[in-house]
């Protein structure tokens, strides 16, 4: 037996991301996740409009955090406060009263604010009491989870695809010596990672139409926003997934190595981004990881085109964001894939070969 | 147009890998590289179709589209049919259709997968799969085509039958560069490249390697080990003096092609010490 424990001792040092799996990343879980999953509210972005905004945003106290106060507003400017995801909560001051809006794309702030607005309108010294404020949820009345979720998961599902399913092609072609081959005949570098990722491309493309198309029949999902934008944050988002399918294979061996890494990326996507922990309940420290993570922003996309119509120009930062972590991430994967296919200085030196061939 | 290496250097690291090792690759000709494992055969090429980069000396190939190569490993896709394998590889050479159903046929019936030209690549015999990366290397008639080890693992009649194919091309005009473990198979060369621990240990065609073997060839029946210079084959001993003078017991022989290898191998092992 001990030379059995010894073998695989021996096999598990040289298999370092193994042996970094096994050590570094369930400590590095734990803390990052120690300090991310939380379903607690402490600050509700709050927008506060109408003649008495003024009164009324000086009695809010925490958790409502007020972002913005318009005297000259309506219920339309609190709307489009929370529709472009700028507030979540909207106090809409009139002559006759004060109304709430809630967004109700955002399930945790929601319910937090919910009570906190019943806590003050039992209190007898606020300003809001004396209103008795009546209260309408946006978006998702119901405050349906799956209302909520299946947005988010369209996007991990391409997560999913495109980085597992892309890497795995990739680096089997590598396994199998055929990308050696491959590297021989008339292709140019690009030729070869298009013609590879552009099957997947289309596939993940099927996959997020039948997501989306399931999600509106079964959980009865709305669809309420411009198909266009989606449509462009869905092709950004699945540019960053699968240039990083095609990064990972460039670092992997095996398909195991592929596997590993792709693990490594896709987890902290489902727990970090806001599919299920609120963002804004993250630890600083933590919150970071977010704002890298490419689901962060398609998620943002994805429920504010299906759920609340939010306009591109309230989405250019998203959209900009994938852009450029699509350039970055796919442009490094064909420099890393080009390498495998055809080195620079190879290909110079058989450039120079031919506008000069010698023969013996 | 000659293709081919000459006194190239290829280092991985610090280690040298290929020192000075020049291989001819002349149309209508088959030059087999013939070494043992880790000798410097699959660098070399990979050297020549253009997958390293080398440190010094000169490479002479074609354009990609002028090159068929099969790699050590299978060279083929095995989750791909027989003819979908033949498609894609008709495709990425830019072969007309019509001129691709021609050479299809022609090539499935010389490798003999007609009838099996609806299998899958992984459903063929080991023998079979190297039969059809050859064909697929073939089938845009290339000017250089580069095989490497294809008949390592491939009984003795596939072995035959895939020189008749790599003998084929060779007839129709390109310059054919084999690597093999198999001395046998180097008789089948026009010209033959002995490679050792990254050198040409000898280079020429069969008839001036067995030419040029230094010394004198013996052979003992049975026995132990006449001298440290001598080795197995069947019941005999083979026997180097490469001064000339053979040991008591010992009767002179004529070296074959496989006895010509050995030598050349011995003598560079030891170049230097006291005969």
């Amino acid at each position: 037996m001990w030379a059995m424990v010894t073998k695989e001792f021996r096999q598990l040092k040289r298999d370092r991301r193994t042996l970094a799996m096994m050590i570094v990343l369930p400590v590095l879980l734990l803390v990052v996740f120690g300090y991310a999953a939380r379903f607690n509210v402490d600050n509700i972005s709050t927008v506060v409009v109408g003649p008495g905004a003024s009164q009324v945003a000086s009695s809010l106290k925490a958790p409502f955090d007020v972002v913005g106060v318009d005297a000259g507003g309506d219920k339309s400017t609190a709307k489009s406060w929370l529709q472009d995801g700028r507030a979540i909560v909207g106090f809409v001051t009139t002559a006759s009263g004060l109304s709430v809006v809630l967004d109700g794309t955002q399930l945790f702030s929601v319910q937090k604010a919910e009570d906190a607005l019943a806590q003050l309108s039992s209190s007898p010294s606020s300003a809001v009491s004396s209103l008795r404020p009546s209260v309408q949820i946006l978006y998702n009345p119901n405050l349906s989870t799956s209302w909520v979720m299946v947005p988010g998961l369209a996007g991990l599902i391409l997560v999913f695809i495109g980085t597992l399913i892309t890497s795995l092609g990739v680096v089997r072609e590598r396994q199998s010596g055929t990308l050696e081959q491959l590297a021989v005949m008339p292709f140019r570098p690009f030729d070869v990672i298009a013609g590879k990722i552009a099957p997947y491309l289309m596939v993940a493309g099927l996959d997020l139409l039948a997501i989306v198309l399931i999600g509106m029949v079964v959980f009865h999902v709305p669809f309420v926003g411009n198909v266009g934008t989606f449509a462009l944050g869905s092709v950004l988002f699945l540019l960053v997934t699968l240039g990083l399918g095609v990064l990972i294979s460039t670092v992997s061996q095996n398909q195991g190595q592929a596997i590993q890494l792709s693990f490594m990326i896709t987890l902290p996507q489902i727990l970090l981004s806001g599919l299920i922990f609120p963002i804004s309940s993250m630890a600083a420290g933590v919150r970071w990881i977010s704002y890298v993570l490419p689901l962060t922003y398609f998620i943002d996309i994805s429920r504010g085109e299906m759920l609340k119509a939010t306009p591109i120009s309230a989405l250019w930062m998203p959209l900009l964001i994938l852009a450029l972590l699509g350039v970055g991430v796919f442009g490094l994967a064909v420099l890393r894939f080009r390498r495998d296919l055809a080195p620079r200085s190879r290909e110079t030196k058989v450039e120079a070969l031919f506008a000069e061939p010698v023969a013996t | 147009m000659t293709f081919g290496l000459d006194q190239v250097q290829v280092r991985f690291g610090g280690r040298t890998v290929l020192n000075a090792v020049s291989l001819p690759a002349r149309p209508s000709e088959i030059t087999v590289v013939v070494g043992g494992d880790g000798a410097g055969k699959t660098t070399c090429l990979r050297t020549l179709v253009g997958l390293v980069d080398p440190d010094d000396g000169e490479v002479r190939r074609p354009a990609k589209e002028r090159i068929g190569y099969v790699p050590a490993t299978s060279g083929l896709y095995e989750d791909l049919a027989v003819e979908e394998n033949l498609a894609f590889s008709a495709h990425a050479y830019g072969i007309p259709r019509a001129e691709y159903q021609q050479r299809t046929e022609e090539l499935l019936a010389r490798i003999g997968l007609t009838a099996t030209r609806q299998r899958l690549g992984s459903e063929l015999s080991g023998g079979m799969k190297r039969k059809l990366a050859v064909g697929l290397a073939l089938l845009h008639v290339p000017e250089l085509v580069v095989l490497d080890e294809p008949t390592t693992g491939v009984d003795p009649v596939s072995r035959v039958e895939l020189w008749r194919l790599i003998s084929s091309a060779a007839i129709e005009g390109a310059a054919v560069v084999v690597a093999t473990t198999y001395v046998n198979e180097a008789s089948r060369a026009t010209s033959v490249v002995l490679l050792e621990s990254g050198r040409a240990i000898a280079a020429g065609s069969p008839e001036e390697i067995l030419a040029s073997v230094p010394g004198t060839l013996g052979r003992k029946r049975g026995g132990s080990q006449p001298t440290e210079r001598s080795w197995r084959r069947g019941s005999e001993w083979r026997v180097w003096a490469p001064s000339g003078g053979l040991p008591p017991g010992v009767e002179s022989s004529a070296p074959d092609f496989e006895d010509a290898v050995v030598v050349a191998s011995l003598a560079d092992e030891f170049a230097g010490s006291p005969r």
